[in-house]
């Protein structure tokens, strides 16, 4: 699934950067030239609207892009697992694969039926939050998964809530100290944690803190009887490895926004008026390098959710990611959907939640003229 | 009286990286001294690459990118700028010096409200209190003449004028009670008519706070108007220092005898007897959003003479320019050349027809290839429209250098080898290679310092004797009118508010625009804002 997410990455950040453009002329232009159907059908209410308030206008055109793409991956999704090769019935059967046994599996699970009204079925239960029922295992998806879930969102929360404030600390501190140590020795770490394979860090660090001092705990497994104190001890060593390998991204996306910035000649003003360096950097530079930053931090929270399948597998983590690799293997394919659907909302809303940021971050479109 | 700011022997230096070569060390200036007294004001004037903003930034102990100061002292109040430390280095800037951009549309903050901008300073030096800063920043609201000045602080940069925005910039660099200013062109990029406002503003706040200033332009007449004192630089050193009246009045050394006169040159208009050669009638353009540029513009431009086409930015003079050579269509209206009608859009026309038009524009850097050398420059119109090659080619290039007074050594040079002036020599160059019977000169010479730009003028007005080329000259500068055109049209708000022989245009009775366009250009001569201002007064006491 780490290679699932990212493919959405492109179409997205191009929107995005669409929408960050300094000049709010050329942003309230794209809003009618984007603008989904049901929108261009009223164009002078629409065009109306976009005027007197363009922040309500461009962030209802970001959602309402959000939900068409959302229905575009559910297809995209439904239609992959479809294509894939091999099929339940014979897994499930294996040597006991009789033509008859598969036909009767097949109807029972529904197969027979045309793709079209399985994936309107589908897809009106997963509104409703009902993703039907496992074929393996007979349970309800949305059941299962819902525990799986609030695992690997425990598990990123934490990762981010330590990720991100350090990751923004940092690239301001390397810039205040730009191309002298401080910075070098920040670039130097997080190149070498975001150059080294997730598994590879994840092992390094089990080698050291459980193995070697017996200070953390090893497996990362979590259960329902234990109590939040014992949960955080055993999550310790994926976050860190979660930490490490977002960290040098964003760090790095602030520093070269913050620094872009640097040069402008409000800076110089800033630094005309007597302010200290760290002021500058925190009130001046930082609030208008917000949009850039703010993308990457949505990019490096999806992953933290979508695409932690590693480090779940070496932490032994029961997480949404072992559990989708586990389905896919015995070909459970309402699982697979559930976990698609699932892990591509995330990618689109926190990338919606970017995208929204970054327009109220514009005070060109917080105040228009 | 003691002085406030002592300059003495000032050297400043910038390391520059030239590719493939080790690095230079260049001195950007040397020898400069200078004294300003408590509440005067000291103007350094001089063109571009003078110095003046770097010298003026020392004030601030302050380098603009790889810049050092290396010697020399700068003493403020008796003590040496250049010896503090960077703490106490802070404590001068935005405290005893400030600073107002050339551009305050750049040097505001986007992020923030102006009034929160505006009194920064004053709260991170503990000067005062925050009810206190946002009283002075009223205060000086109301000095500089902002309008609402009592809501004006809640306002983004991007809400208000690039005219209030040069005020409020002057108004943030005097709320910390400074002892000096330094202003920095902070008329440069304002329209005229807007110029003269912010100028009496400033003007109207250093006499109220009584806060000495540093004043750098490049334009005489404006300093001549807001300053005691006048340094001329040249290349990092000084060429003249003394009072305005002595530098203005009586100059010493050539060089400023020639900025003081360089807006003498003036021309008597050839009557209007030729054929006709572009008549614009009744144009009416402007883009597919409904918004119009230009309304009902009608006129036109007889064989070899000079249209000069003046307003300020936005009054549609390049749109015009636009749609005489098809790149923007017009809505209505007729445009006919040499007596025939000539195609509406570009697409239409016959490369005949493209080449009896060309076009020369205001930033010659950017309307050249960088990656081909001059030679290529001005040999694509003679192959283009002439199918020249080989020999031939070389020698009419030649002779086109010749003729712009630069000569066939600067055939192999790239753009990035030559000054703004000589860029803009080929790019008239270009323009005339294809032997053109009207040219479009769009600003040509408004980005160029005094004497290149007067020496681009005597140029065009040569090549206009010698080949009887014709010029649409749009501008907005009155000086040029009066230097170079036979006709004028005043353009305002995309309307043609006054067309006809530059005799008639520019003498009385005037229409209301035209008089406040011709008294707002400075002109060379002590107390002129203060005449103008009164004026004004009389006239608005008068209504």
């Amino acid at each position: 699934m780490t290679g699932g997410g990212p493919a959405h990455g492109p179409e997205l950040t191009a929107t995005a950067a669409a929408g960050d453009s300094p000049q709010s002329a050329g942003v309230a232009g794209s809003v009618a030239s984007t603008g989904t159907p049901a929108i261009e059908a009223a164009p002078s209410f629409w065009a109306k609207f976009s005027k007197s308030s363009p922040l309500v206008a461009l962030i209802v055109q970001r959602f309402a892009l959000s939900i068409g793409l959302l229905f575009a991956v559910s297809l995209m999704i439904f239609g992959g697992v479809e294509a894939l090769p091999g099929d339940f019935a014979t897994t499930y059967l294996g040597q006991s694969a009789t033509p008859q046994a598969i036909e009767n599996i097949r109807k029972d699970l529904g197969l027979d039926q045309p793709a079209t009204t399985r994936y309107v079925q589908w897809l009106g239960g997963a509104i409703k939050g009902d993703f039907g029922k496992s074929w393996a295992s007979r349970n309800s998806v949305s059941e299962q998964i819902g525990k799986r879930l609030g695992n690997s969102l425990f598990l990123a929360f934490f990762a981010a809530i330590i990720s991100v404030p350090l990751a923004v600390g940092l690239g301001m501190l390397a810039v205040q100290y730009r191309n002298r140590l401080p910075d070098k020795i920040i670039n130097v770490i997080s190149l070498a944690a975001i150059s080294l394979p997730e598994f590879f860090v994840g092992y390094l660090l089990i080698l050291f803190f459980a193995v070697k001092m017996g200070i953390a705990t090893f497996p990362a497994t979590v259960y329902d009887s234990m109590t939040l104190g014992q949960r955080l001890s055993a999550i310790a060593l994926p976050t860190a490895t979660l930490v490490l390998v977002v960290l040098a991204h964003m760090m790095r996306m602030t520093r070269a926004a913050i620094l872009n910035v640097m040069s402008s000649a409000y800076v110089e003003t800033a630094e005309l008026k007597g302010l200290s360096g760290l002021r500058i950097i925190a009130r001046h530079a930082a609030p208008n390098a917000v949009a850039p930053v703010i993308n990457v931090i949505a990019l490096n929270l999806a992953y933290l959710v979508v695409g932690v399948v590693v480090v779940e597998v070496v932490f032994v983590y029961p997480g949404m990611g072992q559990y989708m690799v586990d389905a896919v293997t015995v070909r459970d394919m309402p699982v697979v959907q559930a976990c698609g659907l699932i892990f591509a909302a995330f990618y689109i809303f926190l990338n919606m939640f970017a995208d929204i940021l970054a327009i109220v971050a514009n005070p060109r479109l917080r105040h228009p003229r | 009286m003691p002085d406030l700011l002592s300059v003495k022997n000032l050297k400043i230096e910038a390391t520059s990286y030239p590719p493939g070569e080790p690095p230079k060390t260049v001195t950007l200036v040397e020898g400069v001294s200078f004294d300003v007294e408590k509440g005067k004001v000291l103007g350094l004037i001089g063109e571009s690459g003078a110095g003046k903003s770097t010298i003026g930034l020392t004030a601030l102990a302050y380098g603009r990118g790889g810049v050092r100061i290396t010697g020399g002292e700068v003493k403020l109040n008796g003590e040496d700028l250049l010896k503090l430390s960077p703490a106490g280095i802070r404590k001068v800037r935005g405290c005893k010096v400030c600073y107002v951009a050339q551009s305050a549309a750049a040097a505001f903050n986007p992020a923030h409200r102006l009034g929160e901008q505006v009194i920064e300073a004053s709260l991170k030096h503990g000067i005062m209190s925050r009810a206190e800063a946002e009283k002075r920043a009223l205060y000086l609201f109301r000095v500089l003449g902002l309008p609402n000045p009592e809501t004006f602080g809640q306002r983004y940069p991007h809400q208000v004028s690039g005219g209030q925005l040069q005020r409020a910039m002057t108004a943030m660099a005097l709320c910390p009670n400074p002892e000096l200013i330094v202003f920095d062109e902070p008329t440069t990029a304002l329209d005229v008519t807007t110029q003269i406002d912010v100028l009496a503003a400033i003007k109207h706040a250093i006499e109220e706070t009584h806060t000495a200033a540093l004043y750098i332009t490049h334009d005489l007449a404006v300093v001549a108007q807001i300053t005691d004192d006048i340094l001329v630089l040249r290349h990092g050193k000084m060429v003249e220092y003394g009072t305005v009246r002595e530098i203005i009045e009586e100059p010493k050394q050539d060089y400023t005898r020639a900025l003081v006169n360089v807006r003498g040159t003036r021309r008597d208009e050839a009557p209007d007897q030729s054929d006709t050669l572009l008549k614009v009638e009744n144009i009416t353009a402007g883009y597919s959003n409904g918004f119009k540029v230009l309304q009902d513009v009608s006129l036109h431009l007889p064989k070899g003479q000079t249209l000069a086409v003046v307003g300020e930015s936005g009054s549609g003079k390049s749109t015009l320019a636009r749609v005489i050579t098809g790149l923007l269509p017009p809505q209505d209206g007729t445009i006919s050349f040499d007596g025939k009608p000539l195609p509406k859009a570009l697409k239409g026309r016959s490369n005949d027809e493209l080449r009896r038009i060309q076009m020369i524009y205001q930033m010659a850097d950017t309307a050249m290839n960088p990656r081909q050398t001059v030679r290529d420059i001005i040999g694509r119109p003679l192959t283009f429209y002439y199918g020249m090659r080989g020999a031939r080619k070389t020698e009419r290039v030649k002779e086109l250098l010749d003729q712009i007074e630069m000569g066939g050594r600067f055939a192999d040079r790239y753009p990035a080898e030559l000054s703004g002036g000589q860029k803009q020599r080929i790019a008239i160059a270009r323009a005339l290679a294809a032997q053109p019977e009207l040219i479009l000169c769009d600003e040509p010479t408004s980005a160029l310092d005094p004497l290149v730009a007067e020496g681009i003028l005597k140029l065009l007005l040569k090549l206009q004797e010698e080949t009887q080329v014709s010029y649409m000259f749009i501008t907005h500068d009155i000086a040029i009118v009066r230097a170079i055109a036979d006709s004028v049209a005043v353009m305002h708000r995309g309307k043609l508010v006054r067309f006809g022989p530059k005799s008639k245009v520019l003498s009385p009775p005037f229409d209301d625009y035209t008089d406040l366009l011709l008294k707002s250009v400075p002109e060379m001569e002590i107390g002129w804002l203060e005449r103008v201002l009164a004026t004004r007064r009389m006239e608005s006491a008068g209504n």
